[in-house]
């Protein structure tokens, strides 16, 4: 018998006047709980500071057996030396073998940490693991490759790509648990800042279902507001090429690539974007890439699934359209 | 101040991989210094030529990289780049992060006294995202990645970690520490000829990997197989006019990717 254990990230859902508001499971969550699923295995839910309650049900709907709430004092709880000291500790107590977590921003910061203080093995950005044989594939060069990776260790660490894995239902019952990491502390790194989770910025791009991603051939910053508005009736995440980046059009943080996010949505809208290597490093896992591209020999034309060949401008603002009609 | 820029010789993100034997690639591309280990030597040699009330006088850069005897052009770049001299541990193999850190680690001890280390946030290569937060275990310096501004300021860096979507964490962290620079940290400084002929008289060292005696960790990452991503897309045309493209994509949305109703 294994124990597994898997980061859970939370976010809040505002409820109605009257209610409190509720911590939910983020949906990308789901698939990474499916891939963690083994013949005898025990499936540890790791979750910081959770109102559990809020969170047993959807979590035992996916099979998860224990959930542990580790207990942070509220000043640490935003420090990142504080949580992997946490999160190491917990790994110890309750003698868990392999660990999963998602490749955002969270598991970029904490898994890492973790993994150098066990001197464990991690392969970050992991679109499949196979946890029988410790083996993990991940991108190479750019997404150029696929590497399939063999880990050796006491704990593996995983970080998983997010929307890599679908996820599929399993109902168990779950055991809670607690971890109490209050008395953590960490002198050498102090948070003097955080910067707010605002609900009404841009939706994340690693966690987006869709995204509607703008290059040159958007032209201006201007005619991003017609994607925008375009992506707000979609509830879709707006990306960009790195020339809209660098021609100042949109801020870094949307940059889609090699160096920029590497994004997995179920659908990729690719808007005067002629599909460069390196942007394709960044968003080449997309399930569906739809391009619009005035130009039909640019590279992104022979290597999506649909392609139209036409005036961005045109059509975003009649797909905005059809969206709030229909 | 002593400060240590660990750079990495990675193949030029827009050569194509032929990958050999399974595992390897064919080296016979362009290498050279990791994207982001640019932003990394820029700070650094900013630091080094910032005249701040405390000054940080006899700042000296010093880049150092683990790699082939080719990594040589990469610390040349980062010479030219601004650091002031290099360190190429020789080695023909590919090792993994776990040793990669303990290599660097034990090069830099042998070397001198750390104030600061700096490196990418991430590699193209093999992007670990990981070796930053390796050395500072070992060193037991704190770490912070994916840095968009740094500062030094009373033996303390005060940094900007960048988070999703232009969310930004401000840490304190007491010196030494180990920082790994994001792309909006600075813009690299590119070298002028004149900087890369100076660059040519600075010294590179070079040590023999197995002169740092460094010891075999029962944990590891070993690559088993490495495969080119399949491109298995059939791109269909979407015809019409504007408004009839449109309506396409919708019902594409709708029926096959199911992601409206
Ligand atoms: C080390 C390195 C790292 C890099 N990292 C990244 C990265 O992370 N992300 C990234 O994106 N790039 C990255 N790049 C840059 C990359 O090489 C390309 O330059 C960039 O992706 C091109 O952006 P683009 O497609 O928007 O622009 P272009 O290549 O100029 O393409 C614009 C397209 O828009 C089309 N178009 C123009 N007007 C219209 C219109 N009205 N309607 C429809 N179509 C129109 C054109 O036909 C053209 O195909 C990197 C480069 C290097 C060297
Ligand atoms: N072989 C190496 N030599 C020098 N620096 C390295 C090496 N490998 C990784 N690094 C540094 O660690 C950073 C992160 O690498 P990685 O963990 O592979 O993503 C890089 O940007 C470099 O600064």
């Amino acid at each position: 018998m294994k124990n597994i254990g898997i980061i859970i990230e939370t976010d809040i859902r505002e409820s109605d006047a009257e209610e409190l508001d509720k911590s939910e499971v983020k949906a990308i969550c789901f698939g990474m709980i499916t891939l963690a699923r083994q013949k005898n295995c025990e499936l540890f839910a790791f979750v910081f500071n959770a109102e559990i309650k809020d969170l047993k049900s959807e979590l035992e709907s996916f099979g998860i057996t224990n959930l542990v709430n580790v207990v942070l004092a509220p000043e640490h709880q935003n420090n990142p030396a504080v949580r992997a000291k946490a999160m190491v500790n917990a790994v110890k107590d309750f003698n868990i073998h392999a660990v999963l977590g998602l490749s955002t921003p969270m598991g970029k910061d904490l898994l890492p940490r973790a993994a150098a203080q066990l001197d464990a093995p991690l392969v970050m950005d992991c679109i499949h693991v196979d946890l029988e044989n410790f083996l993990a594939k991940t991108s190479h060069y750019s997404g150029k490759a696929i590497a399939t990776i063999k880990t050796a260790g006491e704990t593996l660490i995983f970080g998983i790509r997010p929307n890599a894995v679908e996820p599929v239902m399993a109902q168990a019952s779950a055991r809670i648990l607690k971890f109490d990491g209050t008395d953590l502390v960490a002198t050498k790194l102090k948070v003097i800042k955080t910067g707010k989770n605002d609900k009404s910025a841009n939706i994340n791009l690693a966690e987006a279902d869709i995204i509607i991603a703008g290059g040159r051939g958007m032209q201006n910053s201007e005619n991003f507001n017609l994607i925008s508005k375009c992506a707000e009736r979609l509830n879709a995440a707006l990306g960009a090429s790195r020339v809209a980046v660098d021609e100042g059009w949109v801020p870094y943080s949307m940059q889609v690539g090699q160096t920029g996010e590497k994004v997995s949505p179920k659908v990729y809208i690719a808007c005067g974007i002629s599909g460069s290597i390196q942007h394709f490093a960044g968003m080449k896992t997309s399930r569906m890439i739809i391009a619009i591209n005035r130009d039909e020999n640019a590279a992104i034309m022979s290597n999506c699934d649909y392609y139209a060949k036409s005036d961005v401008l045109k059509i975003i603002p009649r797909l905005t359209e059809l969206l709030k009609n229909g | 101040m002593q400060i240590y820029v660990c750079v990495k010789h990675v193949p030029d993100s827009a050569a194509s991989i032929t990958i050999i034997d399974d595992t390897g690639i064919d080296k016979n591309i362009t290498f050279l210094l990791n994207p982001f280990d640019e932003h990394a030597i820029t700070q650094a040699t900013k630091i080094r030529d910032s005249k701040t009330e405390e000054g940080i006088p006899n700042s000296e850069v010093i880049a150092v990289c683990l790699g082939p005897d080719d990594a040589q052009n990469t610390l040349q770049s980062a010479l030219a780049m601004g650091a002031d001299r290099g360190i190429l541990i020789q080695t023909s193999e590919n090792h993994d992060s776990i040793f990669t850190a303990k290599a660097l680690k034990a090069a830099i001890d042998q070397d001198g006294t750390v104030d600061l280390i700096l490196t990418g946030k991430e590699s193209i290569d093999t992007e670990g995202m990981q070796t930053m937060f390796r050395l500072g275990a070992l060193f037991d310096f704190s770490v912070a990645n994916s840095i968009v501004k740094l500062e030094i300021e009373d033996g303390h860096a005060i940094v900007d970690h960048e988070l999703s979507g232009g969310i930004v964490n401000t840490y304190q962290m007491s010196l030494p520490c180990v920082i790994g620079a994001g792309k909006g940290l600075n813009t690299p400084k590119y070298p002028t000829f004149p900087d890369i002929v100076k660059a040519r008289k600075k010294i590179i060292k070079k040590i023999a990997l197995a002169d740092l005696n460094i010891e075999d960790s029962s944990a590891s990452m070993t690559i088993v197989k490495l495969e080119p991503l399949q491109q298995k897309r059939n791109p269909v045309e979407i015809k019409g006019d504007a408004g009839q493209i449109a309506e396409q994509i919708v019902q594409i949305l709708k029926q096959e990717a199911k992601v409206i109703s």
